[in-house]
């Protein structure tokens, strides 16, 4: 490694030509990764994650651009980027015909472990994977979550330093889904493993990466931590509720005066709600509070709502993220994602 | 930060090769060992030839048993290696829809390992069913040479390792539209067989049958199967029967190879 950095990419483009039209998927993709960094990539459905994610673990060559990876680029080092990633994509990484532990066993011998360290660290995961009476099942036989649980653990057998996951949570039950996070943080926790992983689910993304990278429309748009995204893009929204219309229209007064930065709005559905958009819901709250009551103006009601990434990815492209029309990919990226590539 | 001047590794592949290939062979091989009985059921079809297609040829010939049976067995096992090694490329195809062959793809193996590792598999089943049917049919009155017969399974496991690979390179091309595998190989595999006289004798047939069944390479195999089980080593249709099962090897592992690196 020439530096800490555990992904590098410079300029990274791709572009498909479907039908003689030409769909740019990736476009300049910039991105530093440093050591034991735990980053989502977050956007929806054929925003380019997954063909940026191909490109890093050199399943696709890239247009134009480089990258380096666990410090080899992925050109012209790929065997040596190979040996050093794991990769957990969106099917399923396991033969439906083979049994569990065989698999295990087989994915080891790929990275070219030996027998009796792969045969140890086949039992470790299996353990650690709650797949303890299912390594004789054929693979066909396992539930949803217990194939995805499989690949997990097919993608750390050979203790990866950086592991890329694509949508590893995308049709697990909730509690399937927090029991697959516990895994992620754990191993974390305990190897320091660098973890790539893309989501469109937002909780995931907030709750879990301490960096998230915000891409649209190939573009990435966004790249910062949680809060500082939110802080700075969305902003807390606190709600007042008064006893009448002209306390309401009083108390919009007061609160412009005293905040003269915030953004001062009546509810849509209650007009004696006042939703007042700032910084530091939580520390102004209280003094607004305050500084009302001296007024002579009662508060009735109050609540703080602090931004979700959603409120973030509204604030940059204008669409929401939940809104599933708008997330739904363009007719161009839906011919590509028919020839088996997706994005 | 801008620095990307990262080691470039020079290519330690090579040594790996046959590691890869032959982890490649183990793992496909696993499924069969776990459940050999798969294979046996799998040999429906050529005992349906053999119980239904025999006596007719038996009643039409107007020849013995042993004659006929000297003469189709050998065919049926050509028809064994035809049938199951050009339908192998639907696993891989299915592996592509799944994200198996992804993850080997992720793993540090060579391109052309994937494919030889799949391809050399091919021979296993083969030459285990071709021996079973060989065999349960010596009570009807087959007698085939012992030396010959172990010759033919040399010869039909090189050419069902030629075949596979070319379904496996097939499966590859058909990726993005899964039915042009089955469209394929199936308008190839009636023509290839009916050409090859492996149910009817082609001398029967008209000239332009008896030229395209000399290009056919299958047909070759199977007149050099058949000399082998009579235990007629010299005859010049083994030396053709190896020439072209051989050059079908080569063919098909060198398609299924391009194939496979140009598929990621």
């Amino acid at each position: 490694m020439t530096n800490n950095h555990m992904i590098s990419a410079r300029g990274l483009s791709k572009e498909f030509t479907v039908k003689r039209k030409v769909t740019h998927a990736v476009t300049d993709l910039n991105i530093d990764v440093e050591r034991g960094e735990l980053v989502a990539f977050l956007g929806p459905n054929g925003a380019g994650k997954s063909t940026s994610l191909r490109m890093l673990t050199t399943l696709l060559p890239p247009t134009s651009g480089q990258a380096t990876v666990a410090g080899y680029d992925i050109a012209t080092g790929s065997a040596a980027v190979r040996s050093r990633i794991g990769y957990i994509g969106q099917g399923n990484s396991a033969g439906h015909n083979h049994r569990v532990r065989d698999e295990l066993l087989s994915q080891g011998a790929f990275y070219g472990m030996s027998r009796t360290a792969t045969a140890q660290r086949a039992d470790e995961l299996i353990e650690s994977l709650g797949l303890g009476g299912l390594e004789k099942r054929p693979v066909l036989g396992l539930s949803g979550g217990q194939k995805r649980r499989l690949d997990i653990a097919l993608g750390l057998v050979h203790s990866p330093e950086l592991l890329f996951l694509d949508e590893p949570s995308t049709g697990l039950d909730p509690q399937s889904r927090a029991n697959l996070w516990q895994h992620i943080l754990t191993l974390r926790r305990q190897h320091g493993t660098t973890i790539f992983v893309t989501t469109h689910y937002l909780e995931e993304a907030d709750q879990f990466a301490e960096r998230v990278m915000v891409m649209d429309s190939g573009r990435m748009i966004a790249d910062d931590t949680a809060p500082a995204l939110k802080t700075r893009l969305a902003g807390d929204v606190i709600s007042i509720g008064l006893g009448s219309m002209s306390e309401a229209s009083r108390a919009a007064e007061l609160v412009a005066t005293a905040l003269p930065s915030c953004r001062v709005n009546r509810s849509a559905h209650d007009e004696t709600v006042l939703e007042i958009t700032l910084e530091r819901g939580n520390t102004e709250l209280p003094r607004l509070l305050r500084h009302l009551d001296a007024a002579g103006v009662p508060v009735r009601t109050a609540a703080l709502r602090q931004p979700t990434l959603d409120d973030v990815f509204l604030a940059l492209t204008g669409r929401s993220l939940r809104d599933d029309s708008a997330a739904e990919p363009n007719s161009s990226s839906a011919e590509i994602e028919n020839t088996g590539v997706r994005s | 930060m801008t620095a990307l001047t990262a080691p470039t590794v020079s290519s330690d592949r090579d040594s790996h090769l046959l590691r890869d290939t032959w982890n490649v062979f183990r793992r496909e091989l696993q499924p069969l060992l776990h459940d050999p009985f798969s294979l046996i059921f799998s040999l429906l079809q050529p005992i349906v030839f053999l119980g239904l297609f025999g006596p007719l040829l038996i009643g039409s010939s107007g020849q013995s048993t042993p004659e006929v049976l000297a003469w189709f067995v050998p065919g049926i096992l050509v028809m064994i290696a035809l049938f199951g090694t050009s339908a192998t490329g639907s696993n891989l195809l299915y592996e592509m829809q799944t994200g198996s062959h992804e993850r080997t793809l992720v793993a540090p193996i060579a391109r052309s390992s994937l494919l030889v590792g799949r391809a050399l598999k091919e021979m296993v089943p083969i030459i285990v069913q071709a021996a079973v049917i060989a065999l349960v049919t010596i009570p009807f009155g087959f007698r085939p040479n012992l030396a010959g017969m172990a010759a033919s399974l040399v010869l039909l496991a090189i050419f069902g390792m030629g075949l596979g690979a070319l379904s496996y390179a097939l499966a590859l091309a058909s990726r993005k539209k899964d039915w042009m595998f089955w469209a394929v190989q199936q308008a190839l595999i009636f023509p290839l067989m009916i050409l090859s006289g492996m149910l009817l004798p082609i001398e029967d047939g008209p000239e332009w049958m008896r030229v395209a069944a000399s290009i056919n390479p299958i047909s070759h195999v199977v007149g050099a199967t058949r000399a082998l089980f009579a235990g007629d080593f010299g005859a010049p249709v083994v030396l053709g029967g190896f020439v072209a099962a051989s050059a079908l090897a080569a063919v098909g592992l060198w398609v299924g190879i391009t194939a496979m690196r140009k598929s990621s």
